[in-house]
């Protein structure tokens, strides 16, 4: 198993309060703007306290080889649609995107809605590092240590009404930051979205950084999702609305591909995307392609969850 | 020193040089490790331009040779028409050895079942002919009416190669698209120039 989680008792209030070195390093951000020397200081906060209360990632914990994708990979190749198809746009373009201030708005069949600054949001979870395998629905995969905390702990603290069976997740729309959205290639903003239970899995992670540091802007800051069990697509970046739903809602790739992209979007080698093979994938950093696994590797965790559903016809 | 020598001594060589720059730069780059994160899809990409895009530059030349009066033009399309076979044999080679590791049932089922696979395979088989054909001894053999007319399949060729592109995007058709344009206004002169050649002849 692939996920390595931070004991919360393991972490003295008297070394570190992750928020407060969170808020810190954004508020460094503000002032370090533009000084790349500042980029060793900066990824301190995140470091130090993943050696403090973090197990480093621990092969023998898996049965696959799972190394860490480099770094330079994970934040150099990916797909972020706003800011150009290709895989290096994101990297290349992600610098126009101004992430302080930012702020969450919550919606919908909830008991606490409102626009939140993201210091307060996120504030009153503890931050732990989770090392999990990305499959992309391009049949290519990464391994990442992201930081974050569990969605549910958000959801609970929204207090979602006995009506909410759906959570919506809005990507920032705003063309002058993410450039990509000047051509309609999807429709504007990104939507995602989750049944209430798989939001409330103890695998979904709200994610704030990786590799110790803070989001870099390609790689969804300041808020992205992390659903280790489906395609990645569903893991939304750059999170400005969350919304509590009775029906289900419309997501971006299901409405620009319903052939090809479902609502569940469940990594599943049996069921292949209609122009190309799901069993395999390419883990980035290695030659010969890989099995991919039922979930990801993660059907102990989810399988549950879609017991009795025709995963064929649910894609 | 006459035209025709520079065109033979000096033009050529030299426009052979730049139709293998791509793949020269391609091999710097894999040799430095420059291809990024994931370089069989690189080389893929790379090379599958390369491939559409000397099939189309090899389409344009005439058209250029026509609207100009220039009759030499038409001395470059055999060897462009070469190098677009030459960059769909790498694109090939990739997707075998780099990217399949030559696993013969996984390719066999590509082509059965994945469309752009097909499209791309079928591309591939017919551009074979046209480039053994190239040579001049069997140009002569043939004769020009039938050599012609087999190499009509050019237009097949570049008609499925786009089509290959457009089924491998998930949503961005642009650039395909812009390759797509290219050929129908390729295609839509020849048509013209046809009409217009007939019309002479009335
Ligand atoms: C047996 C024949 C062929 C095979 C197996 C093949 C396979 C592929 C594959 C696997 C990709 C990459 C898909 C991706 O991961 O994005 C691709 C892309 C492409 N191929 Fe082919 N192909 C073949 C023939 C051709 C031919 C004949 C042409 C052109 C005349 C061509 C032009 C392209 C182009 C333009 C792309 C897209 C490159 C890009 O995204 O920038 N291919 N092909």
């Amino acid at each position: 198993m692939l996920i390595k989680i931070g004991k919360k008792s393991d972490l003295k209030e008297s070394e570190v309060t992750p928020q407060s070195l969170f808020d810190q390093r954004r508020q460094f951000i503000k002032k370090a703007a533009g000084y790349s020397v500042a980029a060793a200081t900066l990824s301190l906060p995140f470091s130090a306290m993943a050696a403090l209360n973090l197990n480093p990632f621990q092969k023998e914990n898996s049965s696959l080889s799972d190394e860490l994708t480099a770094r330079k990979h994970v934040v150099s190749y990916n797909n972020f649609y706003e800011f150009g198809t290709d895989k290096k746009d994101p990297a290349a373009h992600a610098g126009s995107l101004k992430t302080d201030p930012w702020s969450v708005t919550v919606a919908g069949e909830c008991a606490k809605p409102g626009v939140y600054a993201l210091e307060d949001l996120v504030k009153p979870h503890a931050f732990e590092e989770r090392i999990y395998r990305l499959r992309c629905v391009e049949a290519w995969s990464m391994v990442i240590p992201w930081i974050g905390f569990p969605l549910a702990d958000l959801i609970k603290q929204m207090q979602p009404t006995s009506k909410a069976r759906y959570v919506e997740f809005t990507t920032l729309h705003d063309p002058q930051q993410m450039p990509g959205q000047k051509r309609s290639v999807l429709d504007w903003p990104y939507i995602e979205a989750l049944r209430m239970d798989e939001a409330m899995n103890p695998l979904s992670l709200m994610a704030v950084g990786l590799y110790g540091e803070v989001l870099p802007n390609q790689n969804g800051a300041p808020l992205r999702l992390v659903l280790p069990w489906k395609y990645g697509f569903k893991s939304i970046k750059s999170i400005v609305k969350i919304r509590f739903s009775e029906t289900q809602p419309r997501t971006t790739w299901n409405l620009s591909g319903p052939g090809e992209y479902g609502f569940y979007a469940n990594v599943n080698p049996e069921v292949d995307h209609p122009r190309w093979s799901q069993s395999r994938e390419r883990r980035i950093g290695e030659f010969r392609k890989r099995k991919t696994q039922m979930f990801n590797g993660y059907a102990e965790e989810v399988a549950h969850m879609y017991r009795g559903m025709n995963l064929k016809r649910n894609f | 020193m006459s035209f025709k020598w520079y065109l033979t001594w000096l033009f050529k060589p030299l426009l052979f040089v730049v139709c293998l720059l791509p793949a020269v730069l391609l091999g710097y780059d894999a040799y430095t490790d420059a291809l990024g994160a994931n370089p069989i899809e690189e080389i893929s990409h790379i090379t599958g331009d390369w491939s559409l895009r000397f099939l189309l530059i090899t389409l344009t030349v005439s058209p250029l040779a026509i609207l100009f009066h220039a009759r030499w033009l038409n001395r470059f399309r055999r060897m462009l028409g070469l190098f677009c076979f030459f960059y769909v044999c790498l694109h090939l080679a990739n997707y075998v050895v780099l990217d399949q590791y030559f696993d013969w049932p996984e390719i066999y089922k590509d082509i059965i079942k994945r469309p752009y696979i097909s499209v791309g395979f079928a591309a591939f088989v017919l551009l074979i002919p046209l480039a053994i054909t190239s040579v001049d001894k069997l140009v002569e053999l043939m004769g020009k009416p039938r050599w012609l007319k087999l190499h009509q399949l050019v237009f097949v060729c570049a008609v499925l190669g786009v089509l290959h592109y457009l089924w491998v995007v998930k949503a961005d058709i642009l650039e395909p698209g812009i390759y797509g344009f290219i050929l129908i206004v390729l295609m839509l002169f020849r048509v013209w120039h046809r009409r217009s050649q007939a019309n002479v002849k009335v």
